[in-house]
């Protein structure tokens, strides 16, 4: 009896699951690796033309799954719009999370004999051997979003996003409203995380120049019911504040519900300046609307950046504008929400 | 004599009710306004109730249901659900998805949604309370296998980041019903004592779970199904999280599968533990838990409110747990108690010398 009954809460559980997945899979084309987070598949659709292929670049692309964030979706739409055969690329993708499978991945680029490889590595040692053999075959490697531990004179270039960039972006941005003063409730996502430091660091020199004045500062570790708690805490304290600094979209929106529930306005033109990041669509739209200020991005698109570079080498030039390391930092977007217009959000706004 | 039947009576209830008051108290010392609640009105031009008790009321909801699912979890099996935090995302995940089928949000569509998610959820309740029940393994083992993948099961039901709903609806279940100035969370949660209450006074259920975790032998030997109980809390349980996840993805209208309730089962457990139940089951006192629920959002919005450094918030969460927990040990309270009859019985012969 028992056995029995056992039997039949396994196989509904198996339904359970069975009939969550099905519908999830067929209703999320925007996301390919949704249903295969270890894809080990190249994308075909990039090779099709294969008469076509003569006058290519052959590109090997190795980068984190999309699944991985909104970020890498983005990401990853990015070089697979950019590396087209309209645009001159023979190119082949791979996606791994394990930096193992990204390394194999690699070697059979190079013994595929592609002219350029592009890597965003998963972890950041174990990748000399690889370009070192890379080098050897004569192929240009380009790193991009994250950099790899090894001599700056085995790859091109490397095209990275600078976090610390992005706060002063958004810094100056907010001085650049000149408010008569600035008290700010500052609500800081993971502690440690690389986007938490970048965001972190430009306000925290404001606040000890005095410039701005803290409010409140605390973590909320990317929780956005966390977020509202802390706003309210600051509204039921009933000190004064005109300015909220949420270090990701979604606590921004929880600091607005608070406001929203105490009457108080926010957005352009009014009493409180919200800031979020990430640049989420329906975060976009909220600027769009009026209701937010500012929404600041740590660039997703480098495939382009790159593809200048490989025709600049094609055609026997110098990549030139790069630092002691061979970087070059990706331009960190900030949109205002006096200026954000709808195409923008199709462009940059990332998600649905 | 009266005194000491109160006392001995209400033991159980002691350690959340003095963390409570002591919180009480240093908030007033701190602070004297900190508990005013005043009425404002909102950006709807609604009035609602707004201050810290209202702040702590509110955002205590969810924790207190899923501390009242976790005290019937571990007084019958004696261990508990660690995965309440992910099964809350795929119920919150699964309410989102059914409001994201139909066109717009109507009530009817809102309802469906809770009774899917429900559903699931208490699927899921049932997969973890067959573990433990009818295989015998650890709770902490069993539901670890959901703790581990809940949020990535989350993840494919919507796919994307941040899948949002937004219609007034939402707004009046995580927020407030315009023209009720007391924010619905609260009104849900006291709904759900109530449904508890009727369900201990009315049914014997509460007697059955009691004796399955004491003495499972003895309890077999009476009639009473061991399976069937421990299944059935957990069940409960798995209704629990279907509710606080709606709560949860209500409040803003977002679902982020990766921090929506994240890590509220150790408070969920904290706060069972901190109302006196023993975490090996047996007895449970369900108020206990409640109050231990509420004395630990408080702590959290006493921490905000002092301003503590985002660095330090955990270590001092983590002191003040710790007394609260040494004060509550057995070896504690058998000393205090000696401690007490000592001061008492010097009292009586103090008095009894003056009288001689």
């Amino acid at each position: 009896m028992k056995k029995i009954l056992a039997l039949v809460m396994t196989a509904c559980i198996v339904m359970g699951l069975a009939g969550c997945a099905v519908p999830a899979a067929s209703s999320a084309p925007a996301a390919p690796a949704a249903e295969a987070p270890a894809a080990a598949e190249e994308e075909p659709a990039a090779e099709a033309p294969a008469p076509a292929a003569e006058g290519l670049i052959k590109v090997g692309v190795v980068n984190n799954p999309p699944s991985e964030s909104g970020y890498r979706e983005a990401n990853v739409n990015d070089f697979i719009s950019v590396f087209t055969p309209e645009n001159g690329y023979d190119a082949k993708f791979y996606y791994s999370i394990k930096n193992d499978e990204q390394l194999s991945a690699a070697r059979q680029f190079i013994t595929d004999g592609v002219d350029y490889l592009l890597i965003s590595a998963a972890e950041t040692t174990g990748w000399d051997a690889v370009l070192k053999d890379a080098q050897d075959a004569g192929i240009g490697v380009f790193l991009f979003d994250r950099m790899i531990d090894c001599d700056p004179s085995l790859f091109e270039a490397a095209v990275v996003s600078d976090m610390a960039q992005e706060g002063e972006t958004a810094v100056s941005w907010l001085l650049s409203l000149d408010l008569p003063e600035y008290n700010v409730i500052h609500i800081q996502g993971a502690m440690g995380s690389d986007a938490q430091l970048g965001r972190t660091g430009a306000l925290d020199e404001q606040f000890e120049s005095g410039k701005m004045n803290k409010v409140v500062q605390q973590t909320a570790t990317w929780d956005e019911a966390e977020a509202k708690k802390i706003v309210e805490s600051v509204i039921n304290s009933k000190e004064p504040f005109n300015v909220i600094y949420a270090e990701n979209d979604g606590m921004a929106k929880g600091a607005v519900a608070a406001l929203d529930e105490a009457g108080i306005t926010h957005g352009v033109d009014k009493d409180v300046v919200v800031m979020g990041f990430d640049c989420n669509k329906w975060a976009l739209r909220e600027l769009l609307a009026g209701n937010w200020n500012y929404d600041g991005q740590c660039s997703p698109f480098q495939a382009q950046v790159i593809s200048d570079m490989i025709q600049t080498l094609q055609s026997g030039g110098a990549i030139e504008g790069l630092n002691d390391a061979k970087q070059i930092i990706s331009v960190e977007k900030g949109f205002d929400a006096r200026e954000i217009t709808e195409e923008d959000i199709a462009t940059y706004g990332l998600g649905e | 004599m009266n005194k000491k039947k109160l006392f001995a009576f209400n033991s159980q209830l002691l350690i959340p009710v003095i963390a409570i008051v002591i919180l009480v108290i240093f908030n007033l010392f701190r602070d004297p306004s900190f508990f005013s609640v005043s009425i404002a009105s909102n950006n709807n031009g609604d009035p609602v109730l707004q201050g810290n008790l209202i702040s702590i009321l509110n955002g205590a909801s969810e924790l207190v249901i899923l501390a009242m699912g976790m005290t019937l979890v571990t007084a019958a099996c004696g261990g508990q659900d660690i995965s309440v935090g992910a099964l809350s995302a795929i119920a919150g995940s699964v309410f989102v998805k059914v409001l994201k089928s139909g066109g717009s949000i109507s009530p009817g569509l809102v309802i469906g949604g809770f009774l899917c998610c429900c559903i699931v959820a208490m699927i899921f309740g049932a997969f973890n309370g067959t573990l433990v029940s009818v295989f015998g393994i650890q709770p902490m083992i069993a539901t670890l296998i959901l703790f581990t993948c809940g949020r990535s099961i989350a993840y494919w039901i919507n796919g994307g980041a941040t899948p949002t709903v937004t219609s007034p609806v939402i707004t009046a279940i995580g927020g407030f019903i315009p023209g009720i100035p007391v924010p619905t969370p609260i009104l849900i949660v006291i709904l759900a004592a109530c449904l508890f209450a009727l369900l201990f006074r009315f049914t014997t259920l509460g007697l059955y779970i009691q004796s399955v975790g004491i003495n499972q032998a003895a309890s077999r030997l009476n009639g009473i199904h061991n399976v069937g109980i421990k299944l059935l809390s957990f069940i409960i349980l798995g209704a629990c999280c279907a509710v606080s996840g709606v709560i949860g993805v209500s409040r803003l209208g977002l679902i982020n599968h990766e921090t929506l309730l994240l890590n509220i089962e150790m408070d969920a457990i904290l706060a069972v533990a901190i109302g006196g139940n023993s975490l090996g089951g047996g007895r449970f006192n369900m108020i206990g838990s409640v109050i231990g629920a509420y004395a630990i959002q408080m702590l959290t919005i006493t921490l905000y409110a002092m301003k503590v450094p985002s660095t330090d918030v955990k270590a001092y969460k983590a002191v003040v747990i710790i007394l609260l927990v040494v004060i509550g040990s057995p070896v504690v309270k058998e000393a205090a108690g000696r401690f007490w009859k000592k001061i008492s019985e010097k009292g009586t012969a103090g008095t009894g010398k003056e009288a001689a």
